[in-house]
């Protein structure tokens, strides 16, 4: 059950001698990735090549006349054949020269590069912290199973995972930036020039937010996986040996409930490559979901080719990586058989 | 949010095909007894609650939604109830006119959603080999973007048509629930009920019809819950985002956004539309994990069952 590709098979028994079955899987998906994501640059390219009356006409709009037209065609290479554009464009991608904005002429990969690292501290800041607050939350949830703690949690869960983000983000303004209290900033606009890291209360209102629709997911598979494990035979054997409860939690319970949440844990990292998206919005902070929204209001086509690519490249590549980790917490799948 | 965790290759667990005159009926009685459970009824309740207030709430309206009737983020007051918006407008009214037409679109996106992905997800199971092969590549393509990154590409090409909104958002759920009907569907061909069909000579496109669709009952009914709240997140996003009708028009993720500015002064003007938005999501999903925990018969939800069990974690099944 995974996002982007087949589900993880099981360990195929027929290959003996063969390498070991991570190494395999992970040369398998990530064969399967790379030629999806080949297929993702071929459609983002196409796109903006076959609509109705090319890029160019798009970017101008009703603004459009044969003159200029026929300028920003040379500009942005649309005279020349297909296929030798989307090479000009694919050897881009990979040695940064990925042409102009089209709205201040910045070059792309000067424009995106310092939003790349913001959007990235973002992402993994949330990652974490929504990680170990959804795994012990989970984790307590389950240890308690129908005790006071998991019915309110659960139900509070439910709620929160049906919320959109901006909704999440707009309360937390409310509540912590004007209406109620005002103890935190309502924008991150960062100062030009800086990072995250150096004003780190900026990142406090993007990153609540994210982990707050975040950790309902993990939370849930955690108490999930737990309440199973908790309820296996090596659980009863090891009760019945005598050993303590906090070993039993620990050492026999806790690794196994971990794989299925590792898996659930990655597919919020995906979800995090939209999601910030929308929260960089709201807060106003630099990062590449900000400067999406800003080029598809613009029709800025260089910058949403490469910003789309980039966040299907993240996508895939967190998706195969959450597999294999999975996989590699499993303890019965990673025996060479 | 909409983190798409795939869900429920579980048809194996679903309620058992029982004699034709129930099974007919499968989906209502499903419903029924969803709604019956205490989660399925608090779920019902606040959809009804903010469907109405969308649906009739344009019948209502006491000002004209797009008139300048008082001064900017007026406090709430006697002849304008919840105060009035960034430009003046009265509030009340904006609200009332502005939750229909997300209503619309989201239903309209998960038609499209869970009709284009049950489908690609039957052909592919059914008719297996190549059309597999391609219909799974076109999946795996599709899902390697998020949903609302799709939407904005789709939208920056096209223009911010509503249309293109709601086809956008629909293409973008067909993946998830091809998947599901693929693997359901793995299984129910399986069946001796489908191979008699087949030696009877049917045709696959009448087999799929007729075999196979109405065993899909269950996991097409938690799908389309679930992609219905995600349709209604998204399009409320992208309109909070600016991609929704053009203004003037009154549309509840639009207004959160445009007002903003003025919480200060009005919050009313920003709260009032987000919590319409948020209760009609916690409707949607509360009530489709209601009919999730009747028609699959489990008291997780039905993702979590499946990751477990694929990974092989603590006990077999």
């Amino acid at each position: 059950m995974t996002v982007t590709t087949a589900p993880v098979q099981p360990a195929p028994t027929a290959s003996r001698g063969d390498a070991h079955p991570i190494a395999r899987l992970v040369r398998r998906r990530t064969a399967f990735g790379v030629l999806t994501l080949f297929l993702v640059s071929v459609i983002v390219f196409v796109a903006t090549e076959i609509l109705p009356g090319n890029a160019a006409y798009a970017v101008l709009g009703r603004n459009s006349n044969p003159a200029r037209l026929h300028a920003l065609e040379i500009q942005l290479h649309l005279n020349r054949p297909a296929v030798d554009q989307y090479w000009t464009w694919l050897s881009g991608l990979f040695t940064g020269s990925l042409g102009h904005s089209l709205s201040n002429g910045e070059s792309v990969w000067s424009l995106i590069a310092p939003r790349l690292v913001d959007s990235a501290v973002l992402v993994l800041v949330t990652g974490l912290i929504g990680s170990v607050i959804g795994v012990a939350l989970g984790a307590a949830a389950a240890l308690r199973k129908d005790g006071w703690f998991d019915h309110v949690s659960s139900v509070i869960a439910l709620a929160v995972t049906s919320l959109p983000d901006f909704v999440v983000a707009i309360g937390l303004i409310i509540l912590l930036s004007t209406v109620v209290w005002q103890v935190l900033p309502a924008v991150s606009l960062l100062p030009p020039g800086t990072y995250p890291w150096n004003s780190p209360e900026l990142l406090i209102l993007p990153v609540a937010t994210l982990v707050i629709v975040i950790v309902p997911y993990i939370m849930r598979m955690m108490r999930a996986a737990m309440i199973e494990s908790l309820e296996s035979d090596y659980v009863e054997m090891a009760r019945l040996k005598g050993v303590p409860e906090w070993r039993i939690v620990l050492v026999h319970a806790l690794p196994n409930a971990i794989a299925p949440t590792i898996q659930v844990i990655g597919l919020n990292f995906l979800y995090l490559a939209g999601g910030i998206v929308i929260v960089e919005y709201v807060f106003n902070f630099p990062g590449i979901g900000q400067e999406l929204v800003y080029a598809v209001n613009g029709r800025d086509i260089p910058v949403i080719q490469f910003v789309v690519v980039v966040l299907a490249a993240f996508y895939v590549f967190a998706n195969i990586l959450a597999d294999v980790v999975a996989l590699a917490a499993t303890p019965r799948r990673r025996i060479p058989r | 949010m909409a983190v798409n965790i795939p869900a429920t290759p579980a048809v194996s667990r679903a309620t058992p095909p029982a004699a034709s005159g129930i099974r007919r009926h499968q989906w209502a009685s499903m419903l029924w007894a969803a709604v019956r459970t205490q989660r399925g009824a608090i779920g019902l309740a606040l959809t009804c609650v903010v469907g109405l207030v969308a649906v009739v709430g344009p019948l209502l309206i006491p000002h004209s939604p797009d008139a300048l009737v008082t001064t900017e983020f007026a406090r709430p007051s006697g002849s304008f109830p919840l105060g009035s918006d960034f430009l003046g407008r009265d509030l009340l009214s904006r609200v009332l006119d502005g939750g229909w037409l997300l209503l619309v679109m989201a239903i309209a996106a998960t038609v499209i959603g869970v009709a284009g992905g049950a489908m690609a997800g039957m052909s592919a199971a059914y008719l297996r080999g190549h059309t597999d092969g391609i219909i799974m590549r076109t999946v795996d393509v599709i899902l390697s973007f998020p949903q609302l990154v799709f939407a904005l590409l789709l939208l920056a090409l096209l223009g911010p048509k509503l249309w293109l909104i709601v086809l956008a958002v629909g293409i973008s759920h067909a993946p998830q629930v091809a998947r599901v009907v693929r693997s359901a569907t793995l299984d129910i061909s399986e069946r001796d009920y489908v191979k008699v069909a087949e030696l009877q000579g049917m045709r696959p496109a009448r087999i799929m019809a007729k075999e196979v669709l109405p065993n899909l009952i269950a996991p097409l009914m938690v799908e389309a819950g679930l992609r219905l709240t995600y349709s209604i997140v998204i399009i409320a996003g992208l309109a909070f985002l600016g991609f929704g009708q053009p203004p003037p028009a009154a549309n509840w993720g639009t207004m959160i956004n445009e007002n903003r500015i003025g919480l200060s002064l009005n919050p009313w003007a920003v709260i009032i539309p987000a919590v319409l938005i948020a209760l009609l999501t916690i409707g949607t999903n509360t009530f489709t994990d209601a009919i999730a925990r009747v028609a699959i018969g489990v008291e997780r939800r039905p993702e979590e069952a499946a990751l477990i069990s694929d990974l092989g974690t603590g006990v077999a099944e």
